[in-house]
Order: structure tokens, then C-alpha cells, then sequence
């Protein structure tokens, strides 16, 4: 066993026929920082859903310390509670005030006293910000501030490593830069982080590791400015301005030809923004 | 700035017009609703009473002396339609829920609970009430249970409650199942089991979104519970047959259908607006 948080060893998931995930191995380190990025589709969202056991793996195994995760009856219940995850939208509990939202799990999970609970909550809600917003319901907040409660309400859980997935993308874009702060100040904490996105701007800038996934695998992987600056394969295609929209159409026409293609045109996006 | 008036009044000239237009099309549907109802109407009290037999059906209809003499006893009647109609909502509501929650459960070992739920709502859903209260409320006391249990009081409660909770149950699991999937995994990535997520999360949302559905059923339920005057409880309905076959007249009927529309008329309108406003807050 590697000395990793989590790890990833062969992990496939197949929906009917088709297989989104080809054998996945990956590993964490704790305190480590790594982003997923990809074309929509390639799987990113299914790959974090099968860390933390919402969709079970067809095969392979997910580690957590020394715990294969994956193994079938296992009480998932404690093991989630270890791993923190922010999905893109739906979040919030619409029913529920900010508070309510944030205390609900550790109330009825956690053993410590509501009084405490409520305090460590509220310090959360002071630190990112949201002290004046937090007996409100979600739909009287910005979607940035619901992302924001929603990481808040995973962070009370005390997670041991944090999943997120494209927490930004249904965001306003004057909204995305509150969240991504919200990120970075984890990141400065040393919270173990895997997040699947398209910014590849942060990626850059915040990452310990970036890996491409493609096709259902990993086809590259490595510290953001190795990565970024000097892939290992070689371009393909003049330096051009893709947005990031036009770049998915890209990749959805050009599914056919090689993922190394559509890899050079990420990179020919990244480094004309 | 000049721009920006100018624009403001120019909207404003475009407004008042559509208005206008619009109070106009409303007056002109006002005075066809009016004349159109007023032909009706008046073509139904100058020609119904030209009918041969309409002596005879003003007597024995809309008998005024006879109405007077039985409503009180009618009222004291119906008192019994709201009794049952009370103890039997939140008994419906407690059977329905458990057959909605039957039907959602997941793991595969409760499966036969999931079975069971579906037979239950498909069976009292496909039987008219009126024969399910003629089977429970005539078969179960011809067992020969002893004094209270033989009541049809009882067994017409339970023929009702049957019915109702099925319908119940439908409407909830429809509820449950319109509340989108992701609330569901953040519920269960936060750690909480799957009853604390259908107890928390899932319920409360899917229980509001159905409050005006339910309202149409308990106004339904209303009506039906007249049904039980079939099977014995001296209700509304038993209690107009029983002036009619005494006093030979049909007016305790028409007494008693008033009293109905007084109680679901008003619960309807509100059920309605309570649709409407749910259908304008989604939108
Ligand atoms: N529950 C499911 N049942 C069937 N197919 C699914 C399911 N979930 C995902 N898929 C399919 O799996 C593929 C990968 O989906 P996934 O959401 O993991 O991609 P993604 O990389 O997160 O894309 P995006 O960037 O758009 O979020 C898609 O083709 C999707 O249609
Ligand atoms: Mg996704």
C-alpha cells in the first residue's frame, strides 16, 4: 500500500453498455491538491461519485487510509462522513435556513453537543463571510453564497478530504472568484482537495497536480506548470484562442480522433487566457 | 439622461395603451358573460315552469315548508359526515404515508414491502368506494364481532380509509418522487442514513409540494363520506331518505346537497388558489 489519503487502484464504472471509467489509479497524499480536468462527459463527475461511493465501482478499489472503501456492505454512512463533497448545483436543502442546512448532519451523526456544534457553525459562517446571511433560505441567497454554505456544511462533517465537483460552473462569472476564494483559503489550510473543473486559470494557479482525464483514464497527469507549459505531447495544432464553450465542441466533433488532439487544444486555450 | 426619459415615457404611453385595451377586452367579455347567463337563466324560470309536470316537481322539490322543517335535523346530521371525515383524515393520512414510504424504499431485501405497496395502491385505487364499503361494511360485522365492533361506524371508517389512503399514497410518492435526485446524495454524502434523509430532506419537501392535491382528495373525501349511508350511520344522506320516505318529498335531497356545496365550494376555491399560487411561485 502507498503511503496515500486515498487511493484510486483500477477503477472502472460502466452505465449499461457503456463504460465511463477505464481503469482509473490515482493517488492522494494528505494535504495535496489535485484537479481534474477533461472534456464534459469524460467522467469527472462519475469518477468523484465512485470515490465516495454514491455510484458503486464495477471494479477496482478505492482506499481510504488503509480501508478498501469499495468493498460491497460496507456501512457508508461513517465513511462519507470522512469525505466532504460539494456537488455543481442542488445543494442546499431549499426547506431549510442556511444554519439548519449546515447543523442537520452533525446533529443527527456526529456526537457533540448542539451547543458547540452551533458555534463551530457559526465561526464557518463568520470565516467565509456569510455571519449576516445564515438564518436565511438558500433561495434568498446569491447561487455564490449557496456554494459557500454548502462547503461550510461539509466542512462542519470535519472531513478528512474534500471532493468537488465544477462547484463553479453554474455560477454568474462576477460570483465564481467568492468561491474559488473559499478554495484557496482551504488550500492554504492544507485540506486534502481533489476538484473537477474547467477553470483551468485556478487549476494553475493552486494545484500540487492536474490530471487530464479522457476516454475514461487518466492520459496525463502532472504539477500544473509541467503540464501547462510543456506537455509531454507534442501540439498538434497552431496556438489559437479557443473558448472554453467552442473548446468543448471541439472535443465533442473531434471524439473521434485522438484524445492527444484535444489535449493540445486545451493547452493552446490555457496559455492564450 | 434625456435619452433615458424619454424612453421611460414613451413605455409608459405603451403601457397605458395595452391597458386600455385590455380593460376594454374585459368589458366586452363581461357584457357577453352577462347577457348569455341572463338569456339562460331567464329562459329556464319562463320555460321550465311551462313544463306539464313542473307543479308537481315545485311541490316535491322545492317544498319551502318542508325544507324549513327538516333542515335542523339535516344539520345535526351532517355533524356526523364531519366526525367521520375527521378521524378519518388523519388516519388516512398516516396509512397513505406508510404506503408511499413502502413503495420508495431502495435496498433490495425490502423489496416484497415495495410489492405490497404497489398491490395495495393498485387494488384500492381500481375498486369503486362504493363497493368497498358495501364488502368491509357488510362482510367484517357479518363475522359476527361483538357489540362495538360490528359497528358500521367502524367498518365504514376503515372501508373509506382503505380507498383513500391509496390515492393518499399516490399523490405522496408522486411528491417524493418530483424532489430531484441530487437532494438526495447531498443528503447521503453528508453522512445520514437513508431514513434521516427521507425524514429530513426528502418528506418535507415532497409534502408541501403536495399540500393542494391533497386538499382535491379531502374534498372528495367529503362527498364520499355519504356513501356510509348504504351500509347503517344515519348521516345527511340516510337522514333526507328517511324525510322523504316519511313526509313523502324530495326537498330533504336538495336541502342536503345545498349543505354539501356550502362546505365544498369554499374548500374547493381554496384548493385551487393554493394550486394557483404554487404554479405562480414555481414559475
Ligand atoms: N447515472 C447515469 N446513468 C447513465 N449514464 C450516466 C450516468 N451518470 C453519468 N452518465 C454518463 O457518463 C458520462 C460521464 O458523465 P460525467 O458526469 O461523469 O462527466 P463529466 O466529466 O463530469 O462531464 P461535465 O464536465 O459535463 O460535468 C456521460 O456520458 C453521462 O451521460
Ligand atoms: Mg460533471
Amino acid at each position: 500500500m502507498p503511503e496515500a489519503k486515498l487511493s484510486l487502484c483500477g477503477v472502472k464504472k460502466s452505465f449499461g453498455k457503456q463504460a465511463i471509467l477505464r481503469g482509473i489509479d490515482l493517488d492522494v497524499a494528505e494535504g495535496e491538491m489535485i484537479c481534474l480536468i477533461g472534456a464534459s462527459g469524460s467522467g469527472k463527475s462519475t469518477l468523484l461519485r465512485c470515490i465516495n461511493q454514491l455510484e458503486p465501482v464495477d471494479d477496482g478499489n478505492v482506499w481510504l487510509d488503509e480501508l478498501d472503501i469499495s468493498a460491497p456492505g460496507l456501512d457508508l454512512g461513517p465513511i462519507r462522513r470522512r469525505i466532504g463533497i460539494v456537488f455543481q448545483s442542488f445543494n442546499l436543502f431549499p426547506h431549510m435556513t442556511a444554519m439548519d442546512n449546515v447543523l442537520l448532519a452533525p446533529r443527527r451523526v456526529l456526537n457533540e453537543e448542539v451547543q458547540g456544534l452551533r458555534l463551530r457553525a457559526e465561526e464557518e459562517f463568520a470565516r467565509f463571510g456569510l455571519a449576516q446571511h445564515k438564518d436565511k433560505y438558500p433561495d434568498q441567497l446569491s447561487g455564490g453564497q449557496q456554494q459557500r454554505v454548502a462547503v461550510i456544511r461539509a466542512l462542519v462533517m470535519r472531513p478528512e478530504i474534500m471532493l468537488f465537483d465544477e462547484i463553479t460552473s453554474a455560477l454568474d462569472p462576477e460570483l465564481v472568484g467568492e468561491v474559488l476564494d473559499v478554495l484557496r483559503e482551504l488550500r492554504a489550510e492544507g485540506m486534502t482537495m481533489l476538484l473537477a473543473t474547467h477553470e483551468m486559470g485556478f487549476a494553475r494557479e493552486v494545484a500540487d497536480r492536474v490530471c487530464f482525464i479522457d476516454g475514461g483514464m487518466i492520459v496525463e497527469q502532472g504539477p500544473p506548470e509541467e503540464l501547462f507549459n510543456k506537455p509531454k505531447v507534442a501540439r498538434t495544432q497552431e496556438p489559437c484562442t479557443y473558448s472554453l464553450k467552442e473548446l468543448n465542441c471541439f472535443m465533442v466533433i473531434s471524439k473521434g480522433a485522438s484524445s492527444k488532439l484535444n489535449f493540445s487544444a486545451l493547452l493552446t486555450l490555457d496559455l492564450s487566457t | 439622461m434625456a435619452t433615458g426619459n424619454d424612453g421611460r415615457s414613451t413605455d409608459q404611453i405603451t403601457v397605458n395603451k395595452r391597458l386600455k385595451y385590455e380593460a376594454r377586452l374585459r368589458q366586452r367579455s363581461m357584457v357577453v358573460a352577462g347577457v348569455s347567463t341572463a338569456i339562460v337563466v331567464l329562459s329556464i324560470v319562463l320555460l321550465v315552469p311551462l313544463a306539464p309536470g313542473w307543479e308537481g316537481v315545485k311541490t316535491s322539490f322545492f317544498n319551502g315548508e318542508v325544507f324549513a322543517k327538516t333542515l335542523p335535523k339535516l344539520l345535526k346530521a351532517f355533524l356526523w359526515d364531519v366526525a367521520i371525515f375527521a378521524w378519518s383524515v388523519p388516519l388516512i393520512f398516516a396509512l397513505g404515508l406508510a404506503i408511499a414510504l413502502a413503495r420508495a424504499v431502495r435496498s433490495p431485501a425490502l423489496f416484497p414491502l415495495r410489492i405490497f405497496g404497489a398491490a395495495y395502491v393498485d387494488i384500492f385505487r381500481g375498486v369503486p368506494v362504493v363497493l368497498v364499503i358495501y364488502l368491509v361494511g357488510f362482510g367484517v360485522p357479518g363475522l359476527g364481532l361483538p357489540r362495538p365492533w360490528n359497528s358500521p361506524y367502524i367498518w365504514g371508517t376503515v372501508a373509506l380509509v382503505l380507498t383513500y389512503s391509496a390515492y393518499i399514497a399516490e399523490v405522496l410518492r408522486g411528491g417524493i418522487e418530483s424532489i430531484h435526485a441530487s437532494q438526495r446524495a447531498a443528503a447521503i454524502c453528508l453522512g445520514l442514513s437513508e431514513r434521516d434523509t427521507m425524514r429530513y430532506v426528502i418528506l418535507p419537501q415532497a409534502i408541501r409540494r403536495v399540500i393542494p392535491a391533497n386538499m382535491n382528495m379531502l374534498v372528495a373525501l367529503q362527498k364520499d363520506v355519504a356513501l356510509l349511508s348504504f351500509i347503517g350511520p344515519v348521516e345527511i344522506l340516510r337522514q333526507a331518505g328517511i324525510f322523504k320516505s316519511l313526509l313523502a318529498n324530495f326537498t330533504p335531497y336538495v336541502a342536503a346537497a345545498l349543505i354539501f356545496l356550502c362546505v365544498t365550494v369554499p374548500a374547493t376555491r381554496y384548493a385551487d388558489y393554493l394550486m394557483n399560487r404554487d404554479r405562480n411561485a414555481r414559475s
